[in-house]
């Protein structure tokens, strides 16, 4: 499979971005044999050096010690309410003030980037191979397959995802492994349109009619030939649709579906605090909703720079 | 090959009928989707949650009660039956009996409904002119400060949930400002003007959402229509900068932006289920989010639906559009 490699990270991705694809392909054959590392190098030096990049990977890293060390560095135990000291506005002993159990809002921002850094990149690396599997089917066997799956795919996408997982999770009853099977699922239906879409186009190429004169089975020619060579826009869609997939989890954990409380979550955070805006009481709501908009950002930032060096 | 008539729009000699092939072979696709959309939908209500009544009902009711509660709704009959009873109920106006307020659906749906769409015509009002004018003016000033600010802004802004932009909105215009009221609900008999004034800061978490890619689209036009050679032929044939831009670039340059308009009605329909939730604005999506917390699967159903139903129009009239207005199209119909 190809998303093993993936990973989940900003530095893994950076690795296998510029693996193979035909921009590196096209450039190699140019430049001669071997030529191919070279460019691959190149490519991650262009990424290192873009700055939008690196404000993307810092943030990103930001939150992921956050996730992984969160509770070590805290100022204050997430969970432990003093009902002496609620609803107080910032200040020196709780710089992002308290919530409305005396909680410290600060520790539970830290703290509550552990479930949305777990489910978005696992509902997206689970969209991605499911979306390669199907895409690779669609575009190489053509036919009523594809017609009969593409007819499905776009009953679905008449619907924005977050509504069709909200259907979903609500049938199959909240929890976090279904919300990363409906979000990969959608998802996967949507990265099958770029795959089908890239796979149509290679297996008219001399080395598809080749592998099969050789009498290769049809798994060889989709995983083995077609696979490497599609894997660019495979990895672009990686990272958009990881930006999506934050987007969808904020969502749903914000309407409920998520971690339950008192478990620190941002999107759980803002739906349990969100009706005390009106008096007044904004730092509950307002601080969880800046570290969702730096998480998208940050992961737009990074997705945003790969796509342009992987085209480039 | 289905599913790939999107672009393929009639280009072959006799276009008068092939157009019309088109638009039949169009509207008849969009029709075979909502069949599927409907099973799908309804697939997923009434065969994901097992036994609709236990669901309802929950682990305390006895045996006897579900069974009751089942066979009372018909829920005890084949499925083929009861997709059948439901699609043939739907087609004459009847969605359902609301399990949570045991009367029919259409009696909260279509009112909701009516509250969404004024909440989504009040977006549509701001963003539609905005973002136009916002990628007009990025494509004008192509490669400098300006268009780098409105791209990077309006791409930024559209990642954004709704409840986080809304979030922020609330803070600096209701909170800090005072200048704009924290929910969507005027007081009872206000008039036309006062409601607007409450649902301002409700939309624009939609208007942020669409922005980005309506005057990422209008740009692309722009540019492209200011690339061509009929604009450099009317530049160089001594035509104001003025008459260049309003008489031959804009009028071929928001060709796609009709499109993508009418392509992001359904997103924005979405976003409601959100937006509303925020604001406590009981329009559709709030109407679906409290069946969600009910297990109210046929008001749930029947509000997904209409959202999958009216975003599938919306594509197709953007189809129709994008093909009457494309000249070399609308050409060969007339000859």
């Amino acid at each position: 499979m190809v998303t093993t490699e993936t990973g989940d990270g900003a530095g893994v991705v950076l690795e296998t971005v510029p693996l193979r694809d035909d921009v590196a392909e096209e450039k190699a054959a140019r430049l001669g044999a071997g030529s191919a590392k070279r460019i691959r190098k190149e490519q991650v030096r262009l990424l290192v050096r873009s700055g939008p990049f690196l404000v993307g990977a810092a943030i990103l890293l930001f939150w992921i010690v956050c996730a992984i060390f969160g509770r070590l560095f805290a100022p204050d135990n997430p969970l432990s309410q003093n009902l002496l000291a609620i609803n107080e506005a910032p200040s020196a002993a709780h710089l992002f003030g308290t919530d409305n159990l005396g909680r410290d809002v600060l520790s539970r921002v830290i703290v509550g980037s552990q479930e949305i850094l777990v489910v978005a990149p696992v509902a997206t690396l689970l969209g991605t191979v499911v979306g390669t599997v199907l895409g690779l089917l669609q575009g190489y066997y053509r036919g009523w397959l594809d017609s009969v799956t593409g007819r499905v795919v776009d009953a679905f996408l008449a619907l924005p995802v977050v509504i069709v997982a909200f259907l979903f999770i609500v049938a199959a009853g909240a929890s976090v492994p279904t919300l990363i099977v409906v979000i990969g699922l959608g998802f996967g239906l949507v990265i099958s349109r770029t795959v089908r879409t890239a796979v149509l186009q290679e297996r008219e190429l001399d080395y598809v009619a080749a592998a099969r004169l050789r009498g290769e089975n049809a798994f060889h020619t989709m995983f083995v030939e077609i696979l490497p060579n599609v894997l660019g826009p495979i990895i672009v869609e990686f990272t958009v649709r990881l930006g999506y997939a934050i987007f969808a989890v904020a969502t749903l954990s914000f309407l409920g579906f998520g971690i339950q409380p008192p478990t620190p979550d941002w999107g759980a955070d803002i739906a349990a605090t969100y009706q005390f805006l009106a008096a007044g009481y904004w730092w509950e709501t307002l601080f969880p909703a800046l570290a969702i908009a730096s998480l998208i950002t940050a992961v737009n930032l990074i997705g945003d720079s790969i796509e342009s060096v992987v085209i480039q | 090959m289905l599913w790939a008539t999107l672009a393929e729009a009639p280009e072959g000699p006799g276009g008068g009928p092939a157009l019309k092939t088109y638009l039949l072979k169009r509207i008849g696709l969009a029709v075979l989707t909502a069949v599927l959309l409907s099973i799908i939908i309804f697939l997923a209500g009434q065969v994901l949650p097992g036994n609709p009544g236990r669901a309802v009902l929950g682990h305390t009711a006895s045996q006897a009660a579900v069974a009751a509660f089942n066979r009372k709704l018909g829920l005890d009959r084949p499925l083929a039956v009861q997709y059948w009873s439901w699609l043939t109920g739907l087609l004459h106006g009847n969605l359902g009996i609301s399990y949570q307020y045991q009367a029919p659906v259409s009696q909260f749906l279509w009112p909701a409904a009516l509250k969404s769409l004024k909440l989504a015509a009040v977006a549509f009002v701001i963003v539609v002119p905005l973002s136009i004018l916002g990628g007009v003016i990025a494509a004008l000033n192509r490669g400098r400060a300006v268009d780098r600010i409105i791209s990077t802004t309006g791409l930024s802004l559209s990642t954004l949930p709704e409840f986080v932009s809304g979030i922020v909105l609330i803070v600096v215009f209701a909170i800090e400002l005072k200048v704009l009221p924290s929910t969507a609900n005027p007081p009872q008999g206000a008039g036309l003007l006062t409601q607007l004034h409450y649902l301002i800061l409700p939309a624009f978490p939609l208007v942020f959402v669409l922005f980005g890619y309506i005057a990422r689209m209008t740009r692309a036009g722009t540019v492209e229509a200011l690339e061509s050679d009929y604009v450099r032929t009317a530049t160089l044939k001594g035509l104001s900068r003025r008459t260049v831009i309003f008489r031959h670039t804009l009028r071929n340059s928001l060709l796609p932006t009709i499109t993508v308009i009418a392509t992001q009605t359904g997103y924005l329909i979405g976003g409601l289920v959100v937006t509303e939730t925020l604001f406590n604005y009981p329009g559709l999506g709030r109407l679906i989010f409290s069946a969600a917390q009910f297990k109210d699967f046929p008001m749930l159903e029947a509000g997904i639906l209409v959202i999958g139903v009216v975003y599938l129009v919306a594509t197709l009239v953007a189809d129709v559009i994008a093909t009457l207005l494309n000249p070399r199209v609308r050409l060969q119909g007339a000859d």
